[in-house]
This record gives C-alpha cells, structure tokens and sequence, in this order.
C-alpha cells in the first residue's frame, strides 16, 4: 500500500506589510512581500505526521498555484519535509477568484494523483476558507474540514471539528480533503539538514496548458465575481487617551454611558 | 417580486440572530424565502415570518446531521431549483461558508463571501466587504449565475417586518456524495451562558497582559456587568488560559460588534484582523505605545488589574 498526499500552499502577502490594490483592483503584490501562508505550515506539518505514522510508503507532494516568487512557499514546505513540489504559473492566472483557483487546484491535484489532499483552514490573505471545500466539489470526493485533530488509518481519514454549537467527529472513506486548523499542532521549523535537502528536491513547473484549461476558464476574464470598488477605510480620528491615576475605570465608565453602553 | 433564498442558521428551531440580520438584508433585493433543515426546521416558521419572510422551505431529514455540509448544499440547490431566486444568502459561519461556496459551483454562480453590506445594484446585489485587516473596502458583484453572498454577523440590524411565513415542505433527493463524511460523534459546547462571541453586541478581550487563566476572571467579571461576550488574543489562548473558540483574530473568529473592550492586548496585525471594524473600541494597557492605542475611540493607559476592577464595580453601581 502506499498513500499519495499532495498539500496546497499559498503564497501571500505579508500581512505586516502594507497591502493595498493594483490599478486593476487585483492584490497589488510588488510592494509587499510574500511568503508562506502560516496557515498553511498547519497542513504541511499535519501531512508530514500522517506519513511519520504511517506503516505505508507514503509521498508527499506540496502544490501552489501562483506567480514566481510562489517557489519561496514551496521551498519552504520542501525544507519542513515534503518530498516534491508541484508549481503551476502562468501568467492568465493574474485575478482568478476562489473558484477558479478550485479549479486549477482540482486539475493540478488529479495529474499529481492523490489519496488525501491536505489544506489550511483558510489563506491568512483572503480568509474565505472555501477553497478546500470547493475542490472537494470539484474531485468528487469526501470534505473532512476545519479539522483540529487528524488520523489516517485502514483507508479512511478521521478528526475532530470544533464548531461553534458543537464539537463533531468525522470520518470519511479515502479519497478525500482535509482542512486542519491552527490547533491541529503546532508547525516544525525547517532544520539545517532539512533546507540544504530542500534545495535538491524536485518542483515540476505546470501551465494551464498542462491541465487543459483554457485561459478563458481564470484569471480576471474568467472570474465570477467583479469587484468593482476598493476603498482605503478613512483612518481612525485620534481617540481620547487618559492615564490611570486611579480614576481610569470610572472615566472610562463615564466614556461608556456617554456612548449609551452602560 | 423577485424571491431571495435565506440560509437559516438554527439549533433545534431557535434561530441565531444573523439570519434575522440576513432577512432584513434580503428585503432590499426581493421577498425572502427562508431555507430551514434539519430536527426543528418547522419551528422556526414563526420567527421568521415575524421578520419578513414570504415563504419558509423545511425538511427535517435527519441527513443534515448526520453526514458534514453536502446535504444542506443539495438541499439548497433543491430550493434554487424551485424558487428561481435572484439571490441567496448565507451567515458566514465557517460552515455556512462551505455551503455557499459548493452550492455555488454547482449552480455555476459566483460566491462572496464575509459581506459586511448588500444592496439592490443595476446589475444585481452589490457586497461590501472590508479586506487586508479591515484597511481596505471593497465593493464587488457577481457576474455568473445567481449572487451566492454570506453575511457577517452585525452587518444589519434585525428589523420586524410581518409576512405569510407560509410552510412549504422541500423535497431533496441526496446524492451519494451527500452521505461521504459521517458526523460519528458530537459534543455540544457547554454553554457559558454569554452571547455568542461573533453575534455578541459587547466583546470583552483579554490578552497577554492578563497573565494566568486564573485572571480571566477578572475579564469575566467585566463582560458579565455588560452582558458581554468574552474574547481572547492568541497568545492568551497559545498560552492556554482561554479555549481556542474565543480566539479573536486573524486565525480565530473575526467580530464586529458595537462595543470592544481589549484588556492587555498590544495588538499585533493578527488580532486587529479579527476587531477592527468593531464600532466603538476600547484599549486598557500599561504599555503607552501598544499599537492598539492607534485604534481606540478611547484608551485607558494604566494596569487592567486596577482598571477592569473598577469599571466593572462602576458598570454594576450605575446598573444599580
């Protein structure tokens, strides 16, 4: 037996930087930074411990679709462990919404091959957190998502979902996709051995092309959404700032019922 | 008219008041037809012909519990099939989200998602959403299919609006992808007797500065004399002094209440992501130079443990 794992990694921008729009309302992604989404660490290191625990032969395969500088995730990803990376770039991708980035994901998952694909409960860019339901749309396989706790074991994945009514566990059939939260365990930091590794692994470079999807099918053209304005949020008017001399709690109480609260 | 499909988000027919939000919402595109699954979905009738809904589609299989998100996406595509609505929305709970977003492929329409406003446009509903840590805006529209939107908590106010509520039974035939993840267990959380965190009007946070689950209390204490919810920075949940589900922030659950009070939080980006359309925000830190002061409609430079005690005494005097 063995047991083929691909994991989707997204390249953002840093959340640290200053982020704002191109002219044509994309992410504008030359003024910032990129690099890894931190919730994505979550799923690489959820991956590689299925495959620690496991008595199959197990790969793991780390994918992302995005623009050059994307590689610096999946380097990353390599360097915790991943054992190939998977690149699809091509320059008809720049404004695909979530659904077409579920459909480059879904064709790009399908050649790989894959048994269980791992994801982050969201990009710490968008934070929609529909993607990896949309691809197991689009694969017609089981969503075990939003998973706190994650098992693979005699053919079928398992965990725990911490909802806000309930706490569910879960247990679907491979194939399937897996969404795990940042409370799934914390991420190893890539070691020295493990960098130096990294940079001898294997990344296949895919265009659309490669995945028989036409250009048309992504992109801004492709897009089922428009945004059509973006605004930067008027910055904050300087509030009231009081030191606490002993009365701070009564004039921030005195604040409070100014505003109707009390 | 034309007909707006509404997601109602219930538990065992008491519904959660994003979904009154979102039938006040729906009135400005067209009459609202409520969408209620699962045990109690008939119950529910009355609330939400009381806020406006023209029609009320049920079925109380017990797939919807029994098997994770699927069955309540067929069952919605079963509705759009049936009302031919011009829109449908959705509380953006996590789950929420996922129903929307499948539902949304399969009915070939466009999804967004985290709306914190929607209005009637030339061209169909218009969302506003607000991004990149609520420093940007956006205003977006669906350009395929019907406009699947969902709805952030406290995006609208619940307004009363008297209608048919007519109950009409919704027939869905699951496909076998509807039964592939099996809900094999479910605990419900104990209920603290607070307002839930992302519908709450009032959140109370507290941060690293509370130093020790056993200081919460104090947080606690404050949020009660308000009728709060309380919330958690991530490095007070990292450090395991309050559960993760009232994490507040960039990887927890994103608020926008009327009121935030942030007791001991610096406010890294992380957490600002997760608060800062809040209306009104309130800091308490000893640190003069926390980023959170940049935020504040008003700030309290001093120590929480002397502050938050006297607020909370000063809260419940007034309340008398």
């Amino acid at each position: 037996m063995s047991l083929r794992i691909v994991v989707t990694v997204k390249y953002v921008p840093d959340a640290t930087g200053d982020r704002h729009f191109a002219d044509d309302l994309t992410v504008d992604r030359d003024d910032v930074d990129g690099l890894l989404s931190e919730l994505d660490e979550y799923a690489v290191e959820q991956a590689l411990q299925i495959a620690e625990s496991s008595d199959d032969e197990v790969e793991v395969t780390v994918l992302t679709v995005g623009p050059e500088d994307a590689k610096d995730a999946l380097r990353k990803a390599l360097s915790m462990g991943a054992d190939k990376a998977i690149h699809v770039e091509d320059d008809d991708l720049h404004g695909t919404d979530a659904i077409g980035t579920s459909l480059v994901l879904a064709k790009a998952i399908e050649k790989a091959g894959f048994d269980l694909v791992v994801s982050g409960m969201a990009s710490t860019d968008g934070t929609a957190g529909i993607v990896p339901a949309l691809v197991a749309e689009r694969l017609g396989v089981a969503q075990v998502t939003l998973l706190s706790e994650v098992a693979v074991a005699d053919g079928a994945v398992s965990g725990r979902r911490d909802g806000d009514a309930a706490s569910e566990r879960l247990s679907a059939a491979l194939p399937a996709v897996v969404s795990v939260t940042d409370q799934s365990g914390e991420a190893r930091y890539p070691s020295f051995k493990g960098i130096m590794a990294a940079k001898k692994k294997p990344v296949q470079a895919w265009d659309l092309s490669d995945l028989g999807i036409e250009a048309g099918e992504v992109g801004l053209e492709g897009a089922w959404t428009k945004v059509e304005a973006a605004a930067e949020r008027p910055a904050r008017t300087a509030g009231t700032i009081v030191k606490d001399e002993g009365e701070g709690g009564k004039q921030l109480a005195e604040f409070l019922a100014g505003q109707k609260f009390i | 008219m034309a007909e707006v499909l509404v997601y109602v988000d219930h538990v065992d027919g008491a519904v959660r008041k994003p979904t009154l939000e979102l039938l006040t919402l729906a009135r400005r595109l067209g009459d609202p037809v409520a969408v209620a699954l699962g045990a109690g979905a008939g119950a529910t009738a009355g609330v939400l012909a009381e806020h406006g809904a023209v029609k009320v589609l049920t079925d109380e299989a017990a797939e919807y519990a029994d098997y994770l998100v699927v069955p309540k996406v067929e069952a919605l595509q079963a509705a759009v099939a049936a009302v031919s609505p011009v829109a449908v929305l959705v509380p953006s709970s996590a789950e929420g989200k996922e129903v929307a977003a499948r539902l949304a492929l399969r009915i070939t329409s466009g999804i967004i998602t985290d709306a914190i406003d929607v209005e009637a446009g030339e061209s169909g509903p218009v969302a506003t959403q607000s991004v990149f840590a609520a420093s940007f805006t956006t205003r977006s529209i669906v350009t395929t299919g019907v406009a699947v939107i969902t709805v952030k908590p406290n995006s609208a106010p619940v307004e009363a609006a008297p209608a048919a509520g007519t109950v009409e039974a919704l027939t869905v035939t699951f496909s076998a992808q509807a039964t592939g993840t099996k809900v094999t267990g479910r605990t419900p959380r104990e209920s603290t007797g607070r307002p839930e965190l992302t519908e709450a009007a009032i959140v109370v946070s507290g941060g690293r500065g509370v130093n020790g689950a056993e200081n919460f209390a104090v947080i606690e204490a404050l949020a009660d004399s308000l009728g709060a919810a309380v919330g958690a920075s991530r490095a007070a949940v990292d450090a395991g002094w309050y559960p993760h589900s009232n994490q507040v922030g960039q990887t927890g659950k994103s608020v926008s209440p009327q009121l935030y009070i942030a007791s001991g939080i610096s406010g890294a980006i992380q957490h600002r992501a997760g608060m800062q359309t809040s209306k009104t925000i309130v800091a308490i830190n000893k640190d003069a130079e926390a980023p959170i002061f940049d935020l504040v409609d008003y700030g309290v430079v001093g120590d929480l443990f002397d502050v938050v005690p006297a607020l909370t005494a000063e809260v419940n005097t007034r309340k008398g």
